[in-house]
């Protein structure tokens, strides 16, 4: 019987929306066997967010101190201890899920699928590599457990409307003492929409020049109402900080619109954009390879073209 | 601490654009530029950088495949590693396998840290350095982007989708680089020479115990699905009507 065992992002107050885009992966494969796991301390709130997605059976809520920071180490053989129960143990292909997911499957002796970006049965699935360069068809042994992570932006997120009951479980397992969490550094601007779910990205890269010129930036997201994102190389240079980085290494997202603003689009940043839905690039160079992938290109100095097109939506 | 372990992985040059085989095997890489992966070349970095502080004695590097990642390693003793080691095998390698034949190496090795990419830029998995530190029963650091180390424990900054999360660790531990760890060095001619008379050890896989395995079968490598060619505007006015078109403004 296939039986997904789902774990929960969260950061103590609020569930990660990658969570909800994981569970409309397991129900594409499993049906409405599909429990999430929420690993926490006064995790009541999440849990109860948890239960609210559509398509969940039952949500198991591991409540204890140690939970409160997301250790990858404290964590893994928690759920490894879950995981008996299961045929599928997913996380989202996040920081957290990637950090959490490969500890879990060497605790329970066996491989990790990596980004998930579609299941066709529950043993067989699509992933990219090379930077979404090549897409492989991977079959997994039916005999043994499949630990995987799910690339988010593939997945719609689940809605909500539905009634999981809410299971509370202790797990007798000594945890390692060896990792301990310091602090999260985060000047996340909690007034504008989340990287990862908003439905409009405005992205800015080496082009806009400095950290002072990203106001142009962040005027034009705000006229659009989207969130703000940027290339490996703003993020290097020092105009922004590293948790707006979209790319291979950074945020996969998966807009509805994203807006290219002075980003040549190596190969590295295409592919954490290729499931926009429309693509707007803003270049002067016109032989910039962001134009391959763009719906719409405008080849232009982007300071005026910018505040040209922020003045225009404003009207 | 007295040595340090890095993972160099062989893989497609950076720069490559990768072509595939028209029958769905797999990615050409005959005449293709191959070098270190450029997450395991920032592990090198930082391992060199802890040794020149004073804070380790030696910098061994490993590899996993076939003699042609001696190329790799041989690159790695130019940028500064004391000695190498290749774990010789022509199996295809999971990340699983790789992180036991690891387990099986640190065992000989007692390395105070194992520093490794975060991910490889060919198969992109980012694996190997949980799986190592799960099955060491060690700390994990993964994505990076600064290390202190302070006697026996460690101090990391790791760059997480909400902004920066330190933690402490203590050691022996793994750790997986984010790319703004470091700036790799540049290796120099003289480096080069120097480096074809330091020691490369070759162990078979086989002979620490470990056997390739995996419960993954790649069927089919395509290319990924192409984008409708989209147009060119010449103006903010033609942008904006386009993006009416679309119904993503309004008007």
């Amino acid at each position: 019987m296939v039986s997904v065992l789902l774990i929960a992002e969260h950061d103590g107050r609020d569930l990660n929306p990658s969570t909800a885009r994981c569970v409309s992966c397991a129900a594409s494969f499993a049906g409405n066997a599909v429990d999430i796991a929420v690993f926490a301390e006064h995790g009541q709130d999440v849990a109860e967010q948890a239960a609210a997605l559509e398509g969940v059976r039952r949500i198991l809520l591991i409540d204890r101190p140690e939970n409160a920071p997301p250790l990858a180490a404290v964590l893994a053989p928690q759920v490894a201890a879950l995981a008996a129960d299961y045929s599928h143990v997913l996380g989202p292909s996040t920081t957290f899920g990637k950090d959490l997911m490969p500890r879990v499957a060497a605790l329970l002796g066996v491989g990790q699928l990596s980004d998930i970006m579609a299941a066709e049965t529950p043993y067989r699935f699509e992933r990219p590599i090379y930077a979404g360069n090549a897409i492989v068809d991977v079959e997994a042994d039916p005999q043994t457990k499949l630990v995987a992570t799910v690339r988010t932006a593939s997945y719609p997120q689940a809605v909500t409307g539905g009634s999981a009951q809410i299971e509370a479980r202790s797990l007798n397992i000594d945890l390692p003492q060896h990792t301990r969490f310091v602090e999260l550094r985060t000047d996340a601007d909690t007034s504008r929409p989340d990287l990862q779910a908003a439905a409009r990205v405005v992205s800015g890269g080496r082009g806009v020049g400095s950290a002072d010129n990203f106001a142009l930036i962040y005027a034009l997201a705000d006229a659009l109402g989207a969130a703000v994102g940027a290339s490996r190389a703003a993020v290097d240079a020092g105009y922004v900080a590293n948790d707006l980085q979209v790319g291979q290494t950074g945020k996969i997202i998966a807009p509805e619109l994203y807006v290219a603003v002075g980003i040549s689009g190596a190969i590295q940043h295409l592919t954490g954009i290729k499931d926009a839905g429309t693509i707007v690039a803003i270049n002067k160079d016109e032989e910039a390879p962001i134009f391959e992938v763009a719906d719409i290109g405008l080849v232009a100095d982007l300071f005026t073209a910018v505040a040209e097109l922020t003045d225009a939506l404003k009207r | 601490m007295q040595r340090l372990l890095v993972c160099l992985k062989r893989v497609v040059d950076y720069n490559v654009r990768v072509r595939l085989k028209p029958d769905g095997s797999g990615v050409i890489l005959d005449g293709v530029k191959m070098s270190i992966n450029p997450f395991d070349e920032i592990a090198l970095e930082e391992a060199l950088r802890i040794k020149e502080r004073g804070q380790a004695e030696e910098v061994v590097v490993v590899s996993l495949g076939t003699p042609e990642s001696q190329q790799q390693l041989r690159t790695g003793l130019a940028m500064g590693a004391d000695r190498a080691i290749l774990i010789e095998t022509a199996d295809e390698l999971s990340p699983l396998t790789i992180a036991r034949a690891l387990r099986a190496l640190v065992e000989r090795e007692k390395p105070g840290l194992v520093l490794l990419g975060k991910q490889a830029i060919d198969a992109d998995n980012n694996q190997t350095a949980q799986m190592l530190a799960a099955l060491w029963e060690r700390p994990q650091a993964t994505f990076v982007s600064e290390l202190t180390i302070d006697g026996d424990s460690a101090k990391a900054v790791r760059e997480v989708d909400a902004g920066l999360e330190v933690i402490e660790i203590e050691l022996p531990a793994v750790v997986s680089s984010d790319l703004r760890l470091n700036e790799p060095r540049y290796v120099k001619l003289p480096d080069i020479m120097k480096a074809k008379k330091k020691p490369l050890d070759t162990v078979a896989l086989a002979d620490l115990g470990v056997e390739a395995e995996s419960q993954f079968k790649i069927t089919n490598t395509g290319p990924p699905p192409e984008r409708q060619k989209g147009v060119m505007v010449a103006d903010i006015a033609g942008l904006v009507s386009e993006l009416k078109k679309k119904g993503l403004v309004d008007g």
